[in-house]
C-alpha cells in the first residue's frame, strides 16, 4: 500500500504534484468502491419510506428464502450500544419501533449479488403506523410540537450577550434570512469493505471516510466488541466535506461480516446516498444591524433557528459556529444574539464544507449590502469601514488574535479587473440558461455583489481535536505514518513536503492511512494542514534532532551547531558538510509526535468565552448575468483575495479556491434538497443540480500570505473559506442586477421573474 | 439467477462474460466481473459521467448501456489509453495542472477529453465546456481540468507545427 513519492525535489512552498495523480488519471486507484474480495458478500439496506411512523411489525424470514441470501439484521442483531452520533449518541443504528426520518434504515441483508439483494430488501415485511410529522422548526422553537424523540426536539439553544445590547444606531437595517438544504454530494458514494477475524472476535474495515477513530470508537461501542478489535484502513475517498464525518453504513457492514463470517460489501447507490449521510442545515436568520451616519456597527441583533433534522449529528456544534459568526469578518462592540438547533422528522443535518457559518454570513451579508443601500455607501466603502483587525474583542469576548487581514482582502479583491462586458453577439451557451438557449442577450442584465467572511479553523469549546504523525528515517529514507484522511485535499502531497524540507531527504514513502497510529483528528474544519501538518512537522522535527546527534556523535561534532540545510547537514562553522544521505547511512530512527492545538472553553451562558482557535478570512466578488424574463442566472466571474497564511503549496490552494467557489455556487443558484413535510423530493443527481463546467464562472485569485504565528507551518486552513461568503456575494449581485428582494438561497427563478 | 455467457470486446481483447446475470449493465460487468474498475459508479442515471467509456466511437455512460447490449461492439475503457503503463498526453496534464483531488470523476474525464482531442483538435473554449459539460466534478471548480486541456491543445499543436 505504500506510495513512492519520489517524483519532485517538492519542499514547502512549492506546487509540488500528488502522489496518487498518476494512479488516479489512469483509473487505478482504488476508491472504497473498488475493494473486493474471494468469497465477498454484498450488503444492503433497507429504509424507512416515512418521515415518522411507528413500526408494527417487522417479518424477516421471507428475505431469508430468497435463494443466495446469507443474513438479514434489524436492531435486534445490534450486540452492543443500539444508537451513536459523534456529539449525542441519540441515532439508532437499526430503528427501534420507530422512523424519525424518511430513509432511516430498519434492517440489513447480504447476498451473493446486488440484484439478490434488492429482492431481499422487498421481500421484508414492514408494517408501519404512519405519524404526523414535526417539519416545521419554529413550532419546535415554540415549543408546540409534539415530541418526536425521549429526548425533546430541542439539540441545544445559546444566546450571545456582548457589551450593551440596548444600543441604538443612526441607521437600522433588518432582514430574515433562509438557506437551503445542502447536499455535500461527494461522487464516490459511501462503500466499506469488512472482514471478519477468523475467531469471529474483530473486524477489518476498509472505508471511506473523514475520521478513521472516531468511527472505530463508535463502531465498536454498536458492535460491542474491544476498540482494538476494529481495525479500520482508509478506503479511497471520493471527495467528503464533511458527509463522512458521521458514519452511514460502517456498523451495518462489520455487523453482516460478523455473522455471516464472510467479507462483506456495501455501497450506496446516488439516491441511497442521500438518504444515507447528514446534509447542511437549512435555517432561517433574522439580523438587525445598528450603524452610526458614518457607517460604523454599533449593535448587532440576531436569531438563528437551524432545522437539525432527526438526530443530533454535530447540530449543536453547527449552532454554535452559527451564532459566533454572526458578526461576519467585521467589528462589533454589542450583540445579542439567539440560537436554536431543533429536531424535526426531516432529514439529519450535520457537517458541511463552512459549518454553520455559511448560513450566518448569508444573512450578515446581506445585511452589509442593506447597511450600504441604507447609507448611501458602497458596498466596499461599509465593509472597509468596519473591517476587523487583529486585537478587535469579538462578540464571545474573545480577542481577535489570528492574523486578520480582511480590509487587505477587501482591497485586493476590488482591484482584480472586471470581466468584458457581455457584448452584442455572445456565444449562447455563455448566457443564462446555457445549453437551454432560452435566454435573449437584450433581456440579460448585468450586477455585481459582494461577500466576506469570517471562519473559525480547528474544533471549539474545550475539545482537544489532537493529531498524531509518525516519522521513520532509514538509510536517509523517510516514512511518515498518520491516519489523516485524505479526501482529496492533498495532505498526501503536503505531508512529504514537510518531511523534505525538515530532514532534507529526497526520498519519502507513506505508510498506508489506518488506525495503526494514534488518531489525526477529522479532516474537517479546515484543520489538517495546521493539525496533521503540525504533526508530521513535530515528528520530523524529533528524527532530524536525533538524527544531528548521532551524526555528531559519529564526527565528533557538537550537536547545537548542526542543522539540516537543503539536502545537507552543515556545521555552523562552515567547517562540515556532508550531504544527508550519506550522512543517514546505517542510522534508523523511529519518532511519534501528537500535535495539540491551544486550549479553548465552553461559551458561558451569555455566549462569552475564549471558543474557537483560530480564524481564517476571505473577500468575494461576484458579477452576474440575469434574466429578469425567467430568471436565469449565469455567473461571469468571481473575485477573491484569501488569506491562507502561508501557500505551502500553491496549486492545492487554488484548487481548493476554485472548487470551494463552485459549491458555492451551487448553494446560491442550483442546490436544494427539497423536502416536503419530510418527504425529500429529489434525491438523484437528476433533479439536485450540481454546477457542471458551463456553470463554472472564469475564478480571479490573490493570495494573502501573511504567516500566522499561532501555527505550526504559518499557514491557515483553505478549505472552507472559498465556499462561505460566495453565495451571498453572487445572491447581492443578484440583487443588485434585478432588484428584488433576495432573502434566500438558493436563488430560484421564481425568485426573480415572479 | 446468474446463467448468461457472453463474450465483450473491450480494449481489443475479447472478454467471457460468465454466468451473469443479463440485467447486469456495462459498468458493473466491466467493474465486478473484468477487473476494469476505472469507469466509476455516482450517480447511475448519466448525468455525471465519471462512468464514461468509448462504444464504436461514442462516449457514452456505461451504466445506462446493458452490458449485453455492448456484445458485438467496441468497448474502450480508461484501462485502454496506455496499455504501456505510461500516461497519455492527457493524464499527465491532469496530474501538472492540479486537475485531480479526490480523482472520482478523473478516469471519466480522461476519457472524455480524450474523445473531444481526436474529434475536434484544436477546440475553442465553449467547445471544450461543451463536451465536458456532462461530466461532474464536485472538487476542483473546473479551473484546473480547463488548464490541462489547455495545455494538451497547445502542446499537440506546437508538435504539429
Amino acid at each position: 500500500m505504500s506510495q513512492s513519492v519520489t517524483s519532485r525535489r517538492g519542499t514547502l512552498g512549492e506546487s509540488t504534484l500528488r502522489p496518487d495523480g498518476a494512479a488516479k488519471v489512469r483509473g487505478e486507484f482504488a476508491f472504497s468502491s473498488d475493494m473486493w474480495h474471494d468469497g465477498m458478500l454484498w450488503g444492503a439496506t433497507l429504509r424507512s419510506p416515512h418521515a415518522h411512523a411507528r413500526i408494527v411489525r417487522i417479518d424477516t424470514s421471507p428475505a431469508l428464502l430468497v435463494p443466495g441470501v446469507s443474513a438479514v439484521v434489524t436492531k435486534d442483531d445490534v450486540p452492543g450500544q443500539l444508537t451513536y452520533g459523534l456529539i449525542s449518541e441519540d441515532q439508532p443504528v437499526f430503528a427501534d419501533g420507530v422512523v424519525r426520518y424518511m430513509g432511516e434504515p430498519v434492517a440489513a441483508v447480504a447476498a451473493d449479488h446486488p440484484e439478490t439483494c434488492r429482492r431481499a430488501l422487498a421481500a421484508i415485511v414492514v408494517e408501519y403506523e404512519v405519524l404526523p410529522t414535526v417539519h416545521d422548526p419554529e413550532e419546535c422553537v415554540a415549543g408546540r410540537a409534539p415530541s418526536i424523540h425521549p429526548e425533546g426536539n430541542i439539540f441545544r439553544t445559546q444566546r450571545i450577550i456582548h457589551g450593551d445590547p440596548t444600543v441604538t444606531g443612526d441607521v437600522t437595517v433588518e432582514g430574515e434570512y433562509e438557506v437551503g438544504m445542502q447536499d455535500q454530494a461527494f461522487l464516490g458514494t459511501e462503500a466499506a469493505l469488512a472482514v471478519p477475524d477468523h475467531d469471529g472476535g474483530g473486524v477489518e474495515v476498509y472505508v471511506a471516510t473523514q475520521w478513521l477513530h472516531e468511527d472505530r470508537k463508535q463502531m465498536a461501542q454498536c458492535l460491542a466488541l474491544p476498540t482494538d478489535r476494529v481495525r479500520l484502513t482508509l478506503g479511497g475517498v471520493g471527495g467528503a466535506f464533511g458527509a463522512r464525518e458521521d458514519i452511514s453504513l460502517q456498523v451495518h457492514t462489520a455487523l453482516l461480516a460478523l455473522r455471516t463470517g464472510r467479507p462483506v460489501k456495501m455501497q450506496y447507490g446516488r439516491e441511497e446516498s442521500f438518504f444515507g449521510h447528514v446534509h447542511r442545515h437549512p435555517a432561517r436568520v433574522w439580523m438587525r444591524h445598528h450603524a452610526t451616519r458614518d457607517g460604523r456597527i454599533v449593535n448587532i441583533e440576531a436569531r438563528f433557528v437551524f432545522d437539525g433534522g432527526a438526530y443530533a449529528s454535530t447540530s449543536e456544534a453547527v449552532l454554535i459556529n452559527g451564532i459566533t459568526h454572526a458578526q461576519g469578518p467585521y467589528k462589533c462592540p454589542n450583540a445579542s444574539v439567539t440560537g436554536w438547533a431543533v429536531r424535526t422528522n426531516n432529514p439529519p443535518c450535520g457537517a458541511m464544507r463552512g459549518f454553520g457559518v455559511v448560513q450566518a454570513c448569508f444573512a450578515h451579508e446581506s445585511q452589509m449590502e442593506r447597511l450600504a443601500a441604507a447609507l448611501g455607501m458602497s458596498p466596499v466603502d461599509v465593509r472597509l469601514v468596519n473591517a476587523m483587525e487583529t486585537g478587535d474583542r469579538i462578540i464571545t469576548g474573545q480577542v481577535m488574535d489570528s492574523v486578520a487581514p480582511v480590509a487587505e482582502c477587501i482591497r485586493l479583491t476590488d482591484a482584480i479587473p472586471m470581466p468584458p462586458p457581455l457584448g452584442t453577439d455572445p456565444h449562447e451557451l455563455s448566457l443564462p440558461g446555457g445549453s437551454g438557449l432560452t435566454a435573449e442577450a437584450r433581456h440579460i442584465v448585468r450586477g455585481v455583489g459582494w461577500g466576506v467572511s469570517i471562519k473559525n479553523i480547528m474544533y471549539s469549546e474545550g475539545f482537544d481535536d489532537f493529531a498524531t504523525a509518525r516519522c521513520r528515517m532509514e538509510n536517509g529514507v523517510v516514512t511518515l505514518k498518520f491516519a489523516t484522511s485524505e479526501v482529496g485535499q492533498g495532505f498526501v502531497t503536503l505531508a512529504p513536503q514537510i518531511a523534505r524540507s525538515v530532514l532534507g531527504v529526497d526520498e519519502v514513502l507513506l505508510d498506508t492511512i489506518d488506525t495503526g497510529v494514534g488518531s489525526a483528528g477529522s479532516t474537517s474544519a479546515s484543520r489538517q494542514t495546521w493539525m496533521s501538518g503540525g504533526a508530521v512537522l513535530g515528528a520530523c522535527e524529533k528524527v532530524r534532532d536525533a538524527f544531528l546527534a548521532a551524526v555528531a556523535t559519529r564526527h565528533g561534532l557538537r550537536p547545537a551547531d548542526l542543522s539540516v540545510r537543503d539536502d545537507e547537514v552543515v556545521d555552523s562553522s562552515g567547517a562540515f558538510r556532508m550531504p544527508v544521505r550519506q550522512a543517514a547511512e546505517g542510522l534508523s530512527f523511529d519518532e511519534t509526535f501528537e500535535h495539540h492545538h491551544r486550549a479553548t472553553e465552553p461559551l458561558d451562558e451569555n455566549g462569552q468565552g475564549n471558543c474557537h482557535v483560530a480564524f481564517a478570512f476571505v473577500a468575494h466578488r461576484a458579477v452576474v448575468d440575469v434574466d429578469v424574463d425567467l430568471g436565469l442566472v449565469k455567473v461571469v466571474q468571481v473575485a477573491t483575495a484569501q488569506d491562507v497564511g502561508k501557500a505551502l503549496n500553491p496549486l492545492s490552494v487554488t484548487g481548493q479556491i476554485e472548487g470551494g467557489i463552485a459549491q458555492g455556487l451551487g448553494l446560491a443558484v442550483m442546490e436544494e434538497i427539497v423536502v416536503t413535510e419530510g418527504r425529500v423530493r429529489n434525491p438523484s443527481f437528476t433533479d439536485y443540480l450540481l454546477p457542471t463546467i458551463l456553470d463554472s464562472p472564469v475564478v480571479d485569485m490573490r493570495l494573502v500570505e501573511v504567516p500566522e504565528p499561532l501555527s505550526p507551518l504559518g499557514a491557515k486552513g483553505v478549505g472552507e473559506p472559498p465556499c462561505i461568503s460566495v453565495t451571498p456575494a453572487i445572491a447581492n449581485a443578484i440583487r443588485a442586477a434585478t432588484g428584488r428582494v433576495i432573502n434566500r438561497v438558493p436563488v430560484r427563478p421564481q425568485d426573480i421573474c415572479l | 439467477m446468474n446463467n448468461e455467457t457472453y463474450t465483450l470486446s473491450v480494449n481489443g481483447t475479447d472478454m467471457p462474460v460468465h454466468d451473469a446475470w443479463v440485467g447486469e449493465s456495462l459498468l458493473y460487468v466491466l467493474r465486478e466481473r473484468l477487473g476494469l474498475p476505472g469507469a466509476k459508479g455516482a450517480c447511475e442515471q448519466g448525468e455525471c459521467g465519471s462512468c464514461t467509456v468509448i462504444l464504436d466511437g461514442e462516449a457514452v455512460c456505461s451504466c445506462l448501456v446493458m452490458a449485453a447490449a455492448a456484445v458485438g461492439r467496441s468497448v474502450a475503457t480508461v484501462e485502454g489509453l496506455n496499455p504501456d503503463g505510461s500516461l497519455t498526453d492527457v493524464q499527465q496534464a491532469f496530474v501538472d495542472e492540479g486537475a485531480v483531488q479526490c480523482g472520482f470523476c478523473t478516469p471519466g474525464l480522461v476519457v472524455a477529453v480524450h474523445h473531444l482531442l481526436d474529434s475536434t483538435p484544436v477546440p475553442d473554449a465553449m467547445q471544450v465546456k461543451e463536451a465536458l459539460s456532462g461530466n461532474i466534478c464536485r472538487c476542483t471548480g473546473y479551473g484546473r481540468i480547463i488548464a490541462a486541456v489547455d495545455r494538451v491543445v497547445e502542446v499537440r499543436k506546437g508538435s504539429r507545427a
